[in-house]
């Protein structure tokens, strides 16, 4: 199942990268998304995902599964979800400052202020 | 006082959620910050005092012991690097109440400033690897909101790029730390120090190293990935550009300092040699740009990426002479870059354009402005009796103690190159025909240039002091040396 969940999350980062090489704003920050998707796999698949019960203490039960993996995942998830909002948001306002969406004509640094 | 370590991150962080109750109350907004500001660096400074008369202090959150809950660890590196950041925000503080338009405060300035200031001296104390991670998260976003503030089409522009960079270095630090989790089977910097030392860092934790290297390298701006850097640092105005300058990059400088002493001392040959090499060329390429450049913002921008790269060679030879010197410089470069570009923000003020082309025989008519630049510029490029002389001689002893001929070499020539950089400014900028300037800023030239003032003059007290610094600093390498201190104080049984 590891190696499963490992495959997944390795082409997961391929079409992330595929998507954040491309030129528009959107594509990029679907990019991004995906990205962080096959980190949090990734935290999930290395803690080792079903070695026992529920981490929850109960009788009769001694092997209980890493719940560490789960709550690290849980606090990148808000990290990433709040991050992708801001970056959409200020990809709406770049467009609507620049009219363009293509990074191709967002380059240079010479016509700063 | 047992709660000490996390006084530095509760007042800034509690000041910038009662700073969002009344945004456009704007002088409140201001004395508020300032006097706060103010209490976290009493705050850090006794948190030094304690850290040097009890030794390294730790907070377990909730009480969890060490390796299963988080620990704050404040060893006298951290403390200090807490002092220097809280000492640089104030500054920064005051000065932005004078150089941002009323408009521009009121639009949650304060309240990011204060939550950059929480993830900084978050991501400096804590001793647990993912809730680095969070800091630095906290920080970064903070400063998403202080490089778009504004709103012009190049901030927007170059915010795109710079929030790109992040989230990849982000999602790419996640892994990371993934992997190390996968490997070690814990979070906490002193256990997982510990159990490497256990089973004698196999080669897949070395492959573990080079990745924090690319994450932490990402923010700190070493070689082949500091291209992002000079474009955005451009683009914000000039107080945020000395808070981004003078803590960011330093931000990911510590987290290469202290995963490479502390995780992964084992295999020097193999990381520290790539690190090493990679600082050299982080050096030429930064003096390449400060040389190449007729932009005062550009030339200490470039100046930042060869200042990363001198620690860092400190932080490569790894013998305890060097690493004094790495640190010695490390809080010499807060310093001094946040003087430097609270200076050249006031010369900008005057001129109202940062090309140098547009500036010229300032020292006419602001000859405070035009010496104190002089005395920052010889302190960054380290001549004695100067703060960065110090640290860059330290640094170099150790490389040539360490039987390095080349590294040591490549510093001392690139000082001498830096110093050449930030003269020009100085010829160009104050030197020269006179010319009438109609900046934006010009009536405030006393306000700002107090601030700026203050805090060379604290430099220069960090230069001549150094025999009062020494100690501070000498305990401050103990647990980078010796990382059995900082486990033991951390794991301590109770």
């Amino acid at each position: 199942m590891e190696i499963i969940m490992a495959i997944a999350a390795g082409i997961l980062t391929m079409c992330a990268v595929y998507l954040i090489l491309s030129k528009s704003v959107l594509r990029i920050i679907i990019g991004t998304g995906l990205l962080s998707h096959a980190a949090h796999l990734l935290v999930m698949t290395m803690g080792g995902l079903k070695t026992g019960a529920a981490p929850v203490l109960k009788d009769g039960v001694t092997q209980y599964t890493d719940p560490l993996p789960q709550a690290l995942v849980l606090t990148a998830i808000v990290i990433s979800f709040g991050v992708t909002a801001f970056f959409l948001v200020l990809a709406y306002r770049a467009y609507q400052e620049l009219g363009t969406d293509n990074l191709e004509e967002m380059k240079g640094t010479d016509t700063h202020d | 006082m047992i709660n000490l370590p996390l006084l530095p991150l509760l007042i800034p962080l509690i000041t910038g959620v009662i700073l969002m109750l009344f945004p456009n109350r704007l002088h409140l907004q201001q004395t508020f910050s300032l006097a706060s500001t103010f209490l976290t660096i009493v705050a850090a400074g006794y948190l030094v005092y304690s850290v040097r008369q009890d030794g390294i202090l730790t907070v377990t959150l909730g009480s969890w012991p060490a390796p299963f809950g988080i620990t704050l660890v404040s060893d006298m590196l951290s403390a200090l690097l807490v002092l220097t950041t809280s000492l640089l925000v104030f500054f920064v503080v005051w000065y932005s109440m004078y150089y941002l338009s009323d408009l521009h405060q009121r639009f949650y300035y304060y309240i990011a400033v204060q939550f950059l200031l929480v993830g900084v001296n978050g991501a400096f104390t804590t001793g647990d690897i993912f809730n680095m991670f969070v800091f630095f998260e906290v920080f970064l976003i903070s400063s998403y909101v202080l490089i778009v503030l504004g709103g012009k089409p190049a901030q927007l522009r170059e915010s795109l790029k710079y929030l790109l960079i992040n989230v990849i270095s982000s999602a790419l630090f996640v892994m990371t730390v993934a992997f190390l989790y996968g490997v070690i089977g814990s979070l906490s910097m002193a256990d997982i120090s510990q159990k490497i030392t256990e089973i004698n860092q196999p080669g897949i934790l070395s492959v573990i190293a080079v990745l924090f290297l690319i994450v932490f390298g990402l923010k700190g701006a070493i070689f082949p990935l500091y291209f992002w850097l000079p474009g955005s640092y451009q683009v914000p105005p000039t107080p945020v550009l000395a808070l981004f300058g003078a803590l960011l990059t330093k931000v990911g400088v510590y987290g290469i300092l202290r995963t490479y002493s502390l995780f992964f001392s084992h295999q020097q040959e193999f990381t520290h040699q790539i690190l090493g090499w990679l600082a050299l060329a982080t050096i030429v390429i930064g003096v390449i740009g400060a040389l190449a450049t007729r932009d005062v913002k550009q030339i200490l921008i470039y100046n930042i990426i060869v200042a990363v790269g001198v620690i860092l060679y400190g932080v490569s030879v790894m013998t305890r002479q060097s690493l004094e010197g790495a640190v010695f410089y490390l809080i010499h470069d807060m310093l001094i870059k946040a003087a430097l570009f609270l200076l050249i923000g006031v010369m900008i003020g005057i001129a109202g354009s940062s090309r140098l082309k547009d500036m010229g025989g300032m020292i006419k008519d602001y000859p405070l402005l035009g010496w104190t630049y002089f005395i920052a510029a010889l302190s960054l490029a380290g001549i004695p009796p100067l703060s960065g002389f110090i640290g860059k001689l330290l640094i170099v002893r150790g490389g040539f103690e360490a039987g390095d001929l080349v590294g040591p070499f490549v510093v001392l020539i690139s000082s001498l190159l830096v110093l050449y950089s930030v003269m020009q400014i100085f010829i160009r900028g104050f030197w020269g025909t006179p010319k009438t300037y109609s900046g934006p800023k010009r009536h405030l030239m006393k306000q700002l240039l107090a601030p700026a003032l203050i805090l060379v003059g604290i430099t220069v007290l960090y230069g001549i002091g150094t025999e009062a610094v020494r100690p501070f600093i000498s305990q401050a390498v103990d647990p980078l040396v010796d990382p059995s201190i900082y486990i033991q104080a951390v794991l301590k049984e109770d």
